[in-house]
C-alpha cells in the first residue's frame, strides 16, 4: 500500500512540475530549450535556499527526474564543495552531475553514430 | 506594358505550355494526389540528405517537363526559380545539370509566382522558351528554420506544415495546338509588415501583403473581383485566407467563395497538418497539377494567382524583428 | 488598418492552444515518465545495496538518458512529444532528446564539424545556465561561510 501511494506521490509530483512547463509553453510560446534553463536554474535556486530537500522527500523522482533534479544536484554539489574551499566551490558542481553528464555525451554520440532521422509525416 | 505603381499587362500571347509536378509521400496522400504527375515514395528520395533529395527532386521535374514537350535543354532559353533554402541550394545545384542559362529568385514562398512574371517579362524581351521551377521540402525546411526532426516538440495552433514537392512549368510564345492558359498580366508586391513577430503563425504574417497585392492589382488593372473565377493564395492556411477574406468583404464585398488558398487546398483534414501546407513548393505544386489541369479542362477560365512569402529566418526571429511578407500576383486566363 | 488593429484582429481570429488538453496529457506523461525513473530507482537499490543515495540518483539519471537517447535514435520521442508537450520535454530523457536529435540532424555534415559541433546546439543553455548557476551558488556559499 505505501509503495502505491509513493508511486501516486511521484506522479502527481512530476506531473504538477510538468504542467506548470507547459502552462508556460501556452502562455509566452516560450521554446524547449529556454523551458529546460527556466526549470533548470528553479531547481538550483530550490536546492541554494534549502527548500528542494522537502519537495524531493514528498515527490521523490517526481522532482529529480525533471530537469530540477540535474540543477538540484548541480547546486547541492557547488554548496558541499563550498564547505572544503573556493577551488571546490566552483568544481562540485559540475563533478557532481559527471555521471549524467558523460552519458548524455556517450550514448548521445554512439546513438547519434548508429541512427537517422525517420520520415516524418502529416 | 506598364499599367498603375506595380502592374504590368503582358503583350506577347505568353502560354503555359506544359507543367510537371513530383510531390511528396503526404502530399500523395492528400487531397490532390491524383493530379500530380508523380508521387514519391520516401522523403530521401534515394539520397543521402534530404537536400539532395530536393535538389534530385528538381532535376527531375525539369526533366520530365522537357521531355513532355519534347524539348532539349538547347531550346530553353533560361531557368528560372527558387527554393527555401540559404543560397538556394537545390535551385542552383540542380541547374548545373542543365546547360541553360539560369536565374535564382528568392520570395521566399512567392518565389512561383515572381518567377512566373519574371518569365513572362522575358518572354517579351525575346526569349522562346523559359522554364519555372520552385520546391520545398519539409525536413530541410524544418531544420533551416525550425528544429531538428526528432526533437520532440509540440507545434503551435497556427502552426503549417511545409510541402515536400516540386512544381514546374514552362513558359513559351510559341503557338499551341491545344488551347492553353496564358499569362496575361502580373502585379508585383510589395513588401509589407504588419509588425506580428510570431514565426510560427506566418498565415497572419502574410495575409496583409496578399490583401495589399490583391487590391492594388484590381484597382490598376481596371478590374473587380468577380472579373476571375479564383483568387488563389500560396500558402496562408485557414487563419490567414480567413483573415484575407474579411479584409478584402471591406473592399469588394462577399468573396468568400471565391477566394482559396493552395495550403488550404493540398491535404485532408485528418491529416496533421496544422493550418494547412507551406513553402515555396505549395503554390507551385498546386497551380502546377490541380489548377493548371483544371483550366486546361475548362472548369476555371480566369485565375488570379497570389503566392504569398514570409521573407523571415531564424535569426531574424531571434533578433527581435518582426516578419516582412510579399504577394506577387499573376493573372493566367485562357 | 494599422498595425495595432490587425495585431489585434490576428489575437482574436488565430486558435488558441487547447489549454485543457495540453496540460492534462503533459501532467500524465511527465508524471508517467517520472513514475518510470522511481522505478528504476528502486530497482537499482535493490540491486546494488552498496550504492548510496546520490549515487542511486546518479545512475537512474544515466538510464532515463540512456532511454531518452535510445528513442531519439528510434525515431519515437518526438512522437510522444508531438502529444506530451513540456511532460517529455522537462523529464532528464527530453534533455537527452534535445541533445541526440541535433547531433543526429546534423550527422550528413560529418562527424566532426556535424555531429560533435551541433550536439549542443540546443542543450548548450542548460549546461552553460547550469554551470554557471552552480559555481555562483558555490561562491555565495563559500563567502557566507568565511563569516560564521
Amino acid at each position: 500500500m505505501e509503495i502505491f501511494l509513493t508511486y501516486l506521490k511521484v506522479f502527481a509530483v512530476g506531473g504538477a512540475v510538468c504542467a506548470i512547463g507547459q502552462l508556460l509553453i501556452n502562455k509566452t510560446k516560450m521554446t524547449s530549450a529556454r523551458v529546460l534553463v527556466t526549470f533548470l536554474l528553479a531547481g538550483a535556486l530550490l536546492e541554494a535556499v534549502g527548500l528542494f530537500r522537502y519537495i524531493e522527500d514528498f515527490g521523490k523522482a517526481g522532482i529529480t527526474i525533471p530537469i530540477t533534479g540535474f540543477g538540484k544536484t548541480l547546486a547541492a554539489g557547488a554548496i558541499e564543495g563550498a564547505k572544503q574551499g573556493l577551488y571546490q566551490a566552483c568544481t562540485g558542481g559540475l563533478a557532481a552531475v559527471a555521471a549524467g553528464f558523460t552519458a548524455a555525451i556517450a550514448f548521445g554520440f554512439v546513438i547519434a553514430l548508429i541512427s537517422k532521422s525517420k520520415p516524418k509525416s502529416t | 506594358m506598364k499599367k498603375g505603381r506595380q502592374t504590368y499587362l503582358v503583350d506577347k500571347k505568353v502560354y503555359i505550355a506544359y507543367t510537371a509536378t513530383i510531390a511528396g509521400v503526404d502530399e500523395g496522400k492528400g487531397r490532390l494526389r491524383d493530379f500530380f504527375d508523380y508521387v514519391i515514395d520516401e522523403s530521401e528520395f534515394g539520397c543521402k540528405s534530404h537536400e539532395k533529395a530536393e535538389i534530385k527532386l528538381r532535376k527531375h521535374a525539369i526533366e520530365s517537363l522537357l521531355k513532355n514537350a519534347g524539348k532539349n535543354p538547347a531550346d530553353v532559353d533560361a531557368i528560372l526559380g527558387g527554393d527555401l533554402l540559404n543560397q538556394l541550394v537545390p535551385s542552383g545545384f540542380s541547374a548545373r545539370e542543365f546547360d541553360v542559362p539560369f536565374c535564382g529568385l528568392y520570395s521566399a514562398c512567392a518565389t512561383f509566382g515572381q518567377s512566373l512574371a519574371t518569365g513572362a517579362a522575358l518572354l517579351c524581351c525575346g526569349a522562346q522558351n523559359v522554364v519555372c521551377c520552385t520546391s520545398s521540402h519539409f525536413a530541410t525546411a524544418e531544420r533551416q528554420y525550425r528544429f531538428p526532426l526528432e526533437l520532440g516538440t509540440q507545434p503551435p495552433p497556427t502552426a503549417q506544415w511545409t510541402v515536400t514537392g516540386v512544381g514546374c512549368a514552362l513558359l513559351t510564345t510559341e503557338r499551341q495546338k491545344f488551347k492553353c492558359p496564358k499569362v496575361t498580366a502580373f502585379t508585383l508586391g510589395k513588401v509589407i509588415d504588419m509588425g506580428l513577430d510570431d514565426p510560427n503563425n506566418m498565415g497572419a504574417a502574410m495575409a496583409p501583403a496578399a490583401y495589399d497585392t490583391i487590391s492594388a492589382h484590381l484597382r490598376e488593372r481596371g478590374v473587380g473581383a468577380d472579373y476571375y473565377d479564383l483568387i488563389v493564395t500560396g500558402d496562408l492556411g485557414k487563419l490567414g485566407r480567413e483573415l484575407l477574406c474579411s479584409m478584402l468583404e471591406q473592399e469588394c464585398g462577399a468573396v468568400k467563395d471565391r477566394v482559396n488558398d493552395c495550403g488550404c487546398m493540398i491535404f485532408k483534414d485528418r491529416q496533421k497538418c496544422g493550418l494547412g501546407g507551406s513553402g515555396a513548393g505549395c503554390s507551385s505544386l498546386v497551380f502546377c497539377s490541380y489548377l493548371y489541369k483544371t483550366m486546361k479542362e475548362g472548369g476555371l477560365k480566369r485565375i488570379l494567382f497570389v503566392p504569398t512569402g514570409a521573407m523571415l529566418s531564424k535569426d531574424s526571429s531571434l533578433q527581435g524583428e518582426s516578419i516582412p511578407a510579399i504577394a506577387h500576383a499573376v493573372a493566367i486566363e485562357i | 488598418m494599422d498595425k495595432k488593429e490587425y495585431g489585434e484582429l490576428v489575437k482574436q481570429t488565430s486558435p488558441k492552444t487547447k489549454e485543457g488538453k495540453t496540460l492534462f496529457l503533459a501532467f500524465a506523461i511527465g508524471g508517467l515518465i517520472c513514475m518510470i525513473g522511481q522505478a528504476f530507482a528502486d530497482l537499482l537499490t535493490a540491486v546494488i545495496p552498496s550504492f548510496d543515495e546520490k549515487q542511486i540518483g546518479a545512475l537512474t539519471g544515466v538510464v532515463m538518458i540512456f532511454l531518452g537517447s535510445l528513442l531519439t535514435g528510434l525515431g519515437v520521442y518526438d512522437k510522444i512529444g508531438y502529444y506530451a508537450g513540456a511532460g517529455s520535454v522537462l523529464p532528464i530523457t527530453g534533455f537527452a532528446n534535445s541533445i541526440v536529435s541535433p547531433a543526429i540532424e546534423y550527422n550528413k555534415e560529418g562527424i566532426v564539424f556535424g555531429l560533435m559541433a551541433k550536439m549542443f546546439s540546443i542543450a548548450g543553455p542548460v549546461i552553460v545556465s547550469g554551470v554557471s548557476a552552480s559555481v555562483a551558488i558555490g561562491a555565495v556559499y563559500y563567502i557566507i561561510g568565511l563569516f560564521r
